[in-house]
């Protein structure tokens, strides 16, 4: 069995697969963040003008919540354990039962309730995961992959982190590797999983999501000039909120992809792959000058006139570039 | 990115903290590098908490007025809306403004206000009163 004596904490850039990297690795099977994220299919964008988070819409730049840890039972044949809660009191006796076993888990949280986050990043969003390795008296010993260092929480403010409802409501979600593969046939999945993802990017069905989400968003931000300017320079602030605050921001997850096409690259011997990370990592740093235009156009006092137009003609040429990496990615 | 470019602005949102990036070296090859901060998040995140204080703050005096029940303002100051507050309690939005009625929330079945201060994780005593002085830029 493993011991979470043995647990070894490590600061990633995303939770969700952050926490799965480090949950495999614990259970013998090492892969880096990147490559958890890549494997998954993990990279995504989608734009739901009809999904509010604050009054403004929901504008994801990776898969939804759980997504990767789907994505790897799909991809991989790693088997996890899932359980879920309908009361509180169950959630937590489940989890002090496993770490009473000696195991470790995966859990699903509110940021807001969790008390060792700084009050400036407390907002209502229900798709954190952590892990808990361990208790102590009253504190849970948590291992978040996105602080630098170990962290502690009193057990009621876990549990109502756990136990938070409304949209993507973790129901106390709890996971860990059932079983997990001893090797993994790269030449086989690695191939696969990124001409999925990039087939997923260019041709989706709905036009929300993929490149046909960042055109939409390009066109939203165009019309905003006719909108009450409060409410747009919320709107752009909220875009680039999303892409660089929430988890690990869009550009984030395009620069995370660029390390796992490296990754993939290396492992394959493919040049190909190597090239698609440069230009990958190209578009990451388009993805922050959008970004950087907004934060200027905002920071302007009142009066004056916000550029609509030139922020939805960046956002479009960022679409083009996503589009080229994709193209290119197609042809493996 | 390049390392030489990861931002290290020191950034008063992350109180400290520091979060983690892909960047790449001079050979090209990506490692994960710690960043203090970019002054462009630092600036996008102290809108939106600055959006919730103008709220909160109207709450609040609305409240004072005897315009609107404590509610009004427990469920800004703890950084909701109506959606939120409703899709957390699960109460219907409907109700719920009936509730920020000053009469119809101080006749509230103790269930009703019992789940108000658990959504809220406040005590009842606090979900009916408002503070003294609203404090500016509370947690």
């Amino acid at each position: 069995m493993t011991d979470p004596g043995n647990f070894k904490h490590d600061h990633f850039a995303h939770c969700e697969s952050g926490v799965m990297s480090l949950l495999l690795r614990h259970h013998g099977l090492q892969l880096s963040e990147a490559m958890v994220f890549g494997l998954a299919g993990g990279l995504m964008f989608a734009y739901i003008p009809f999904v509010k988070l604050g009054g403004l819409p929901l504008i994801a730049y990776r898969t939804m919540p759980r997504g990767i840890i789907k994505g790897l039972q799909k991809n991989l044949g790693i088997k996890m354990k899932m359980h879920k809660f309908s009361k509180p009191e169950k959630g937590t006796e489940k989890l002090n039962n496993l770490l009473a076993q000696g195991k470790i888990a995966g859990a699903q949280t509110s940021v807001f309730w969790l008390p060792y986050f700084p009050p400036e990043m407390q907002f209502h969003f229900n798709g954190h995961n952590l892990i808990v390795y361990g208790k102590e008296g009253d504190e849970y010993l948590i291992s978040d992959p996105v602080f630098e260092t170990v962290m502690r929480c009193e057990s009621s403010a876990l549990q109502k982190a756990r136990f938070t409802k409304g949209v993507m409501a973790p129901k106390g979600l709890l996971y860990y590797p059932e079983s997990v593969p001893k090797e993994i046939d790269y030449d086989t999945v690695l191939p696969k999983v990124i001409r999925k993802n990039a087939k997923t990017m260019l041709k989706t069905p709905v036009p929300i999501a993929g490149i046909r989400g960042i055109k939409a968003l390009a066109r939203t931000i165009k019309k905003l000039a006719k909108k009450d300017p409060r409410h747009s320079r919320l709107f752009l602030g909220h875009i680039v909120r999303m892409q660089e605050e929430i988890g690990t921001g869009g550009a984030g997850f395009r620069f995370i992809y660029a390390s796992f096409l490296q990754e993939a690259g290396n492992v394959l011997n493919n040049s190909l792959l190597l090239e698609s990370s440069d230009k990958m990592t190209d578009v990451g740093d388009q993805w922050r000058d959008f970004a950087l235009l907004i934060a200027k156009s905002i920071r302007k006092k009142q009066r004056a006139e916000i550029d609509f137009t030139a922020i939805g003609n960046s956002l479009e040429s960022v679409a083009l570039a996503e589009t080229k990496v994709y193209k290119h990615l197609m042809r493996l | 990115m390049d390392k030489k470019n990861v931002p290290q602005q020191n950034i008063s949102t992350y109180s400290g903290n520091k979060k983690a990036i892909y960047a790449t070296g001079k050979d090209g090859q990506y490692t994960i590098v710690t960043s203090s901060g970019w002054s462009v998040e630092e600036e996008v995140t102290k809108q939106a908490l600055q959006e919730l204080e103008r709220l909160t703050e109207a709450a609040y005096q609305q409240v004072r007025a005897n315009r609107k029940s404590p509610l009004f303002f427990h469920m800004y100051n703890r950084r909701m809306d109506l959606q939120t507050l409703a899709q957390s309690s699960g109460f219907f939005q409907w109700r719920i403004k009936r509730h920020f009625k000053p009469a119809i929330f101080k006749k509230l079945a103790q269930k009703t206000l019992a789940r108000y201060g658990e959504t809220l994780g406040i005590s009842l005593e606090e979900l009916h009163s408002i503070p003294p002085h609203h404090p500016q830029n509370n947690d």
